[in-house]
């Protein structure tokens, strides 16, 4: 990490709007939507939140672009799958947003079997002066009716209505762990652990299987699918990430059935970090392509990785998220820590990018300074409009004040996921049941 | 989500291991870095291999097993049975393994029980789901918990009842058309009978009903 002054070039000017608290349930997914203008969370309890950001006016400049609450539902309830006598889980795996074509906005959440399409609309006004009907919507007694009106239209409190659209179930055998929706606006996928769906929005009795890693001998499964996504611009393509830490660029031109991909991205192994934990550390636990399209992000265990789509042998850069916990690995394979799948995130320029860590610290590298900063999600450390101080982890040698030792990290405070806004510098941090948003002020336009 | 934590039972091992390197990793190298600050000493690949097991008891246990965290314990099982099988004598003894408390010396007798259970849970894998219903009626004849000691290797035995108890849904399908109905394993149940004529692909539902109806015990054959 680089010294403190220069990390401060990076994060010293964010603020934080406030913190807020879904008081039951831990956070399970953050997205925001195509604009930034609206922030959705889905938590372990099947519910989905959505924020608005408030427009920016001159007369509060201290409220300007806060979000706040906009609309909850319930998105998912737990279901009981009666063949396997399991219980469905109603957990929000994932949330994604429709680029938004009219007045309404959509979304989809899913769990671990069912998608959705949710419609967002809003109401803020009502017609009034029925003819037939009365205020309160009886029948009015027609002998009192002597003259015509016109209904019109009265403004009225803003209401926000959310009602799911389609319902896509029966697609998926295995745990769905990604959705993406296509370029092309018509067409989403859906993965599991062996297999990936597409869908037609528009069609819920239906979807076509593109891959399917499932072996015919299942005792030859060694390989999982651990997320996905689509090209933001090629409606063809799309990429795959695997446990065995490897990326699948498949072309849905080439065939029907994308076993066989166009592109494998896979770094061979360093020989002087083998360990039994090798491959564990190496499964990719989130795939993101960046904005351009000409990059990938990848998140394993211990490191972010960008990957240029034209090569394929290793990727252009790799930063380490907390190289420290390599010699805790076993600790961690004991506790399931070694497990957790984190995600990670590009700025809207493609020039930062952002994951989570423990002990509520998340990390920011900045690819064209080479400059990373730690910064901490939590109430204790950081009041309203403050600044955020860089965080230090010390792992023996010097140990500055405020640094924060291996040991003494919390690894039950994960942060899992995380979401940059798409066009400004405004982060959306899920600490456990907490939600952070994040402003930088002073640098509020890209670099 | 929270409180992952398994308690650490390694305190014993840590003190009879105060001098061993990181040898179980499966290429020597020094130790990184001898600055660091007390770090844990590592576990000796046979202790790591019982963990294993018993995550992979305890995956199984689950309703619904998360088949990323079963696939990778069974991978890392997998290398550690590979390295302690180079690290031991070529000629492999029978089992029983003897019950040792940790740390486990012998390796010999557990790559012999490692492979075997392996291959006990390669049969699993092929479970169809169908059976669902009939292995909730068997009760166990021993306690779970039997093989769930890592202080030694879980025996042949215990598993199969653990996987039988648990397993409902372990890397099988959805029962719908578009799937095709994966081959019944060889099974003991606790009365001792081998399912061998359960095998064969392609059954329908009537004559899966009257199989179950068989084992659930409310037909003789």
């Amino acid at each position: 990490m680089g010294e403190d002054a220069d990390t401060r070039k990076i994060n010293h000017s964010f603020l934080r709007d406030h913190s807020y608290v879904t008081e039951a349930d831990i956070i399970s997914t953050v997205e925001f939507n195509h604009t930034g203008e609206l922030l959705a969370t889905g938590d372990k309890g099947g519910r989905v939140v959505i924020f608005q950001r408030e427009p920016e006016s001159k007369n509060e400049p201290h409220s300007q672009g806060e979000y706040n609450v906009y609309s909850t539902f319930q998105s998912h309830e737990p279901e009981f799958d009666y063949l396997k006598s399991l219980e469905i889980e109603e957990k929000i795996n994932k949330i994604k947003w429709l680029p938004q074509q009219n007045a309404a906005h959509s979304l989809l959440s899913t769990n671990d079997k069912t998608i959705k399409l949710w419609k967002v609309t809003e109401r803020d006004k009502r017609p009034e002066g029925y003819n037939l009907k009365d205020e309160e919507g009886k029948l009015k007694d027609l002998s009192t009716v002597t003259s015509l009106q016109v209904p019109v239209l009265k403004p009225m409190d803003l209401m926000v209505e959310v009602s799911p659209r389609r319902i896509f179930a029966n697609g998926h055998t295995y745990h769905i762990n990604s959705i993406s929706v296509n370029s092309d606006c018509e067409t989403y996928m859906s993965a599991d652990d062996l297999r990936i769906n597409l869908w037609h929005l528009a069609i819920t009795d239906r979807s076509f299987n593109i891959v399917d890693i499932k072996p015919a001998n299942m005792e030859d499964l060694t390989e999982v699918i651990t997320a996905s996504e689509f090209h933001p611009h090629h409606c063809n393509l799309f990429v795959y990430s695997s446990s065995k830490g490897s990326l699948r660029l498949c072309d849905m031109r080439a065939s029907a059935l994308c076993d066989k991909h166009s592109k494998l991205f896979e770094e061979p192994e360093d020989p002087s970090n083998r360990s039994f934990f090798s491959e564990i550390i190496s499964s990719v636990s989130d795939v993101k392509f960046s904005h351009s399209g000409r990059f990938m992000l990848t998140r394993d265990y211990l490191t972010v990785k960008v990957w240029d789509l034209n090569m394929e042998t290793k990727p252009i850069e790799t930063y380490q998220v907390h190289d420290y916990l390599r010699s805790k690995l076993c600790s961690l394979y004991e506790n399931d820590c070694i497990f957790d799948k984190f995600e990670c995130a590009w700025n809207g320029s493609d020039s930062v990018i952002m994951t989570g860590a423990y002990n509520n610290f998340f990390r920011m590298f900045d690819r064209n300074t080479k400059r990373d900063v730690t910064l901490e999600a939590s109430r204790e450390s950081s009041k309203p409009r403050a600044i955020l101080k860089p965080r230090r982890v010390c792992v023996g040698g010097k140990r500055r004040k405020d640094d924060i030792s291996v040991d003494s990290l919390d690894f039950t405070k994960k942060i899992l996921h995380t979401a940059w806004h798409p066009a400004e510098n405004i982060i959306a941090i899920a600490a456990t049941n907490n939600l952070y948003i994040f402003q930088d002020k002073v640098n509020s336009e890209m670099h | 989500m929270l409180g992952k934590g398994v308690k650490r039972k390694r305190e014993e091992e840590e003190e009879e291991d105060l001098t061993s390197q990181d040898w179980w990793l499966e290429e020597t190298t020094p130790s990184p870095n001898p600055e660091e600050g007390a770090s844990p000493a590592p576990l000796p690949p046979s202790s790591l291999f019982n963990l294993s097991i018993f995550k992979l008891h305890h995956g199984l246990r689950r309703g619904e097993p998360d088949l990323r965290h079963l696939v990778l314990v069974v991978n890392t099982l997998r290398r550690i049975q590979s390295s302690m099988a180079l690290e031991s004598s070529p000629p492999e003894p029978p089992c029983p393994a003897p019950v040792d408390p940790l740390p486990v010396a012998p390796d010999a007798p557990l790559c012999t029980s490692v492979s075997a259970l392996l291959d006990d849970l390669s049969h699993i894998e092929g479970l169809c789901d169908t059976q669902t219903s009939f292995s909730e009626d068997i009760p166990l004849s021993r306690p779970p918990e039997t093989g769930l000691d890592p202080g030694r290797p879980a025996p042949l035995g215990s598993l199969e009842l653990l996987l039988e108890d648990g397993l409902e849904g372990l890397f099988d399908d959805i029962d719908t058309s578009m799937y095709d109905c994966e081959l019944w394993p060889n099974l003991k149940t606790d009365s001792g009978e081998t399912e061998d004529k359960i095998q064969g692909q392609g059954l329908d539902v009537s004559e899966l009903d009257y199989l179950m109806d068989v084992l659930v015990g409310t037909q003789t054959l």
